[in-house]
């Protein structure tokens, strides 16, 4: 379980999530939705570190993280605790002066010192998870875009993630590659990993949220099932899940 | 012009002018080279790194030799310094003066190089538990060093060049050599001109090495 207590984070005046409290569920998919500018990026990138959050608490599993302005957190936490999460990236961010193998073996060769042999062993059998074993030794430029982001979510799983979380994987995609993308992300799912994805496919939301988390503003306005979201009667929501169908 | 007497020159002090080439300019060229490559990759490291105390003193170094003539450097290297009390030869003096200069210009070229690899790749490097150092050494490095080939290709190319600086402070390299013999001949325009075709030749093999070397590192895919 993933439990976020009171999260705020702050952009110099800008206040970006205020009080987030957020319970995340082990081996469920929870789908972070709502406007441009509403904070499911940052919240996400909080949730890997890769923003700190000022103020407030997350707890994975049992380790906690506690967050105050006036005692920066000590960088071996830090690291140790993304080493617990996948981040998979709109823009895919694939180290591009490295193979396709390469990318997936670089964080259990690098981070978690694993043998060589080892590492390409299992980086060959994600690739063939995701479809693209015939790629190993093509270089990120050789690929498209849907290819780039499965191999992205094979690095990700690498490292064996108690987490893994998504940031809008599909928006930098054509609606043709977008399919392949889904479909890993779906199967992954139903393999129950735990699952965070920022998405605006709502249809996909739908499909596969255990719970759907409606952010605006930077505050949590509702949370719950597609079906408890859609019946809630706020107009807002309502008006957000028909417009994106 | 070229009359037979000319060609005779040009003839005999080709080798005369070739030789400290070879036992002088590229010697020269390779050591200050060497070093001050190394001193670029410290002073763009400890910039682009932020690292306390020392980014001041290095910043202050690059405007410094970015902002004074070559040709001066030299001169308060070897002429100055004595008046503080530090005596060097000339040679030792020019490889200082050489190095400095292009610690200070590859620098600023390492430092671009380096802040153009992605930001995405580097959060990515983060995301699967990487800290600084691995990211630096696995991720940005390998990159910036890649895409900083081309340019540092300009500076060695123009480091050949520079040396000929050295002969206003006694060094018997091949502008000093031609110098002296252009004295004795009365043949300015052939001397200077073949001296001018011996430092094309060098630098047009290095073009060579900068085409082969982009080749193998597969630059021209990007």
């Amino acid at each position: 379980m993933l439990q976020i207590k009171n999260l705020s984070k702050n952009y110099e005046d800008l206040k970006v999530l205020e009080q987030i409290d957020l319970e995340i569920e082990s081996n469920k998919t929870t789908v972070i939705i709502g406007p441009s500018g509403s904070g499911k990026t940052t919240l996400l990138r909080c949730l890997n570190l890769l923003a700190i959050p000022d103020i407030g608490e997350i707890d994975l599993n049992g380790v906690s993280l506690t967050f105050d302005p006036n005692q920066p957190l000590q960088k071996r936490k830090i690291l140790d605790y993304r080493k617990k999460t996948g981040m998979v990236f709109q823009s895919f961010h694939l180290f591009s002066h490295r193979t396709v193998i390469e990318n997936i073996m670089e964080g259990p060769v690098t981070v978690l010192k694993k043998g060589k042999a080892d590492a390409m062993a299992e980086g060959m059998a994600l690739l063939k998870k995701v479809g693209l074993e015939d790629k190993a030794n093509q270089y990120p430029r050789q690929l498209s875009g849907g290819q780039q982001q499965r191999v992205a979510i094979a690095r990700a799983l690498a490292m064996k993630p108690e987490v893994l979380l998504f940031d809008e994987p599909t928006s930098a995609l054509d609606p043709e590659l977008e399919i392949e993308v889904l479909e890993i992300i779906r199967a992954l799912a139903k393999e129950h990993y735990t699952i965070v994805i920022v998405t605006h496919k709502m249809t996909f939301a739908k499909e596969v949220g255990d719970n759907i988390i409606f952010l605006e503003n930077g505050r949590i306005l509702k949370q719950g099932s597609y079906a408890e979201l859609y019946h809630s009667g706020n107009e807002r929501i309502n008006r957000f899940l028909t417009t994106l169908q | 012009m070229f009359n037979e007497r000319v060609i005779n020159i040009l003839q005999e002090s080709f080798f005369k002018i070739l030789i400290p080439g070879i036992t002088h300019t590229i010697p020269l060229t390779l050591v200050s080279f060497a070093i001050g490559l190394f001193l670029a990759i410290v002073v763009a490291l400890v910039q682009v790194s932020n690292v306390r105390i020392l980014n001041p003193i290095v910043k202050f170094y690059v405007w410094v030799i970015r902002g004074t003539p070559l040709l001066v450097q030299i001169f308060i290297i070897f002429f100055g310094l004595p008046s503080a009390g530090i005596v060097l030869d000339s040679v030792p003096a020019a490889i200082i003066a050489f190095s400095l200069n292009v610690g200070a210009y590859a620098s600023e070229t390492l430092r671009a190089a380096i802040l153009s690899v992605p930001l995405g790749q580097i959060e990515a490097g983060y995301s699967i538990g990487m800290n600084y150092f691995q990211v630096l050494r696995r991720i940005i490095l390998p990159q910036a060093f890649k895409m900083s080939v081309p340019p540092l290709f300009n500076s060695f190319i123009g480091l050949v060049k520079d040396t000929s600086l050295a002969a206003n402070i006694t060094v018997t390299e091949m502008f000093m050599v031609t110098q002296r013999i252009a004295a004795k001949t009365f043949e300015p325009l052939a001397l200077y001109c073949e001296v001018a075709v011996i430092y094309l030749i060098f630098c047009t093999v290095l073009s060579k090495v900068q085409h082969m070397a982009e080749k193998s590192l597969k630059l021209e895919q990007g």
